[in-house]
């Protein structure tokens, strides 16, 4: 039972619920968001290479531009802040539930062997997740709030006025607290999917001996080149701020 | 060889235990595991004391019953054995070692390293079955089967329900038990017939005995005496989605 029950009764989805609160169906919740932000994550990080082309920030301006004014990606957005949130809240329920089943004595000698190399990062996956989670808060409040607020200056390009996210980005990537807070906690990601990845497919019963041994494969690839390719942006532009290397980046108007 | 027994003491399943240090001095590496606690315990009688209570059956490492957990491993830290077959020559002289009851709230301590795992017979009860026709024997392989899917059904009725995944497993989940005794009856065709109610009543089980939530960190089939699959636990959580939809229960 869920407090969506009351409504879920009326209309003979009661059998819903009980799947939703069960044990499998708590998991496939967070196999389903998880994959969603999974391919978020993709998405994400094209627009972040706008970053890096040598325009003062047009093409990242207009990127930006186009993500708040069309009404199908501002859809989706919603339904990401709600799946974030599920995804964290459900994360959350389920790690004091599995503390809860331990009970309160817990073993002397704790080692924790598994059969496959990610078992200590999937014990871990609460506190993973818990990182990740104050990460976004941070990264919501220095980047989305502020463009919400309007707490950025306008420029022009071509005839329609554009918010200028483009300076406080690179603002915040010469600033070498957020240059290693951003590195570590796309470090974080990577370790979180390293184990997630493949783990949503199981949890969906998506095992099978033809098709697993690549989804495992695609899964570490993906968990090591995605964060990676976000944590290049702040490396580039923090190097390119103190005169290390030049890689094209035309950082002022 | 000389061994220091670190013993998890508990009067009773109400009662407040604590770890106790034992000496043991002339232990045969010949010795079963479980042969090592009786010469421990005779040492205790004569010295008028309490022996430890530990529960062992089959000692064929068939029948599950001895449950403990030993220096951090369920069955102790040789992978695919149980207790009852781990033999001292695997330990070292001078060695200290823990000796710790299973822990889950779904499995409370009765006594010592003694734990009440019921709660799996309830499981079982649920849904652990499939109907039978009585009367007159049937011919023997009246009922085709395909070899892979018997192996695979072979391999997953290995489970012996010991609990060493409940154990082993960080967030206490019986997945593993209960996708074995699914995927065991399922993949045959005698156990077609309950099918779908079966899944989604032992899962009920499973919950409202407490058990925590699967999260795919596979120490269960690590620790598990009889190396059940976690691909068992994929093809449970199959089962469950398509009898969730497509069932006629609630």
């Amino acid at each position: 039972m869920s407090w969506l029950s009351p409504a879920l009764k009326p209309i003979g989805l009661i059998w819903f619920d009980h799947f939703l609160t069960s044990s499998l169906g708590k998991k496939v919740i967070m196999s389903l968001t998880g994959l969603f932000l999974i391919l978020f994550l993709m998405v994400h990080l094209m627009g972040n290479l706008q970053l890096l082309n040598a325009d003062g920030g047009e093409s990242f301006n207009k990127y930006t531009y186009f993500m708040t004014h069309n009404p199908l990606i501002k859809t989706v957005s919603y339904l990401l802040y709600l799946f974030i949130l599920l995804h964290a809240i459900q994360g959350w329920r389920l790690w004091a539930q599995n503390h809860h089943a331990r009970g309160g004595q817990g073993y002397a000698v704790q080692v924790v062997r598994a059969v496959g190399t990610n078992g200590r990062v999937a014990a871990r996956m609460g506190w993973l997740g818990t990182i990740i989670f104050v990460f976004l808060v941070l990264h919501m409040w220095q980047f989305w709030f502020q463009m919400k607020t309007g707490n950025v200056t306008m420029v022009l390009i071509g005839e329609v006025e554009h918010k200028d996210l483009y300076t406080p980005v690179v603002a915040a990537f010469s600033n070498l607290f957020y240059v290693i807070v951003y590195v570590f906690s796309m470090w974080i990601i990577a370790v979180h999917l390293w184990h997630g990845f493949q783990s949503a497919f199981q949890t969906l019963g998506l095992n099978h001996k033809k098709y697993t041994p690549l989804i495992r494969f695609l899964g570490k690839l993906y968990s090591v080149l995605v964060p990676l390719g976000f944590a290049l942006i702040p490396l580039l532009v923090y190097g390119q701020v103190q005169g290390w290397w030049s890689v094209n980046l035309s950082l002022t108007h | 060889m000389k061994l220091t027994l670190k013993i998890w003491r508990q009067g009773g399943e109400y009662k407040k235990g604590q770890f106790v240090n034992y000496q043991l001095d002339q232990v045969s590496e010949h010795m079963s595991f479980l042969e090592m606690l009786y010469v421990l315990n005779e040492q205790l009688i004569s010295q008028g004391k309490e022996p430890v209570a530990f529960e062992h059956d089959c000692r064929e490492g068939i029948c599950g019953a001895c449950s403990m957990v030993i220096n951090g491993h369920a069955h102790g830290p040789l992978q695919g054995t149980t207790a009852c077959q781990l033999h001292m020559r695997f330990f070292r002289d001078g060695q200290t070692v823990t000796i710790e009851p299973f822990r889950a709230k779904s499995f409370p301590v009765i006594k010592d390293l003694v734990v009440d795992r019921s709660a799996f017979d309830r499981i079982i009860q649920a849904g652990g079955y499939v109907s039978v026709g009585t009367g007159q024997a049937q011919d023997a392989n009246a009922i085709p089967v395909e070899k892979d899917q018997s192996s695979m059904a072979f391999d997953a009725a290995a489970c012996i329900g010991c609990g060493a995944c409940v154990a082993a497993c960080p967030n206490a989940s019986a997945m593993l038990f209960v996708s074995a005794k699914v995927s065991h009856l399922t993949l045959l065709p005698q156990g077609k017939v309950e099918a779908k109610k079966r899944v989604l009543s032992m899962v009920r089980q499973m919950d409202l005995e407490g058990f925590g939530n699967c999260s795919n960190v596979t120490a269960c089939e690590a620790e598990c005496p009889k190396g059940i699959s976690v691909e068992n636990i994929a093809r449970m959580n199959r089962e469950y989605l398509a009898s969730v939809f497509s069932s006629e229960e609630d």
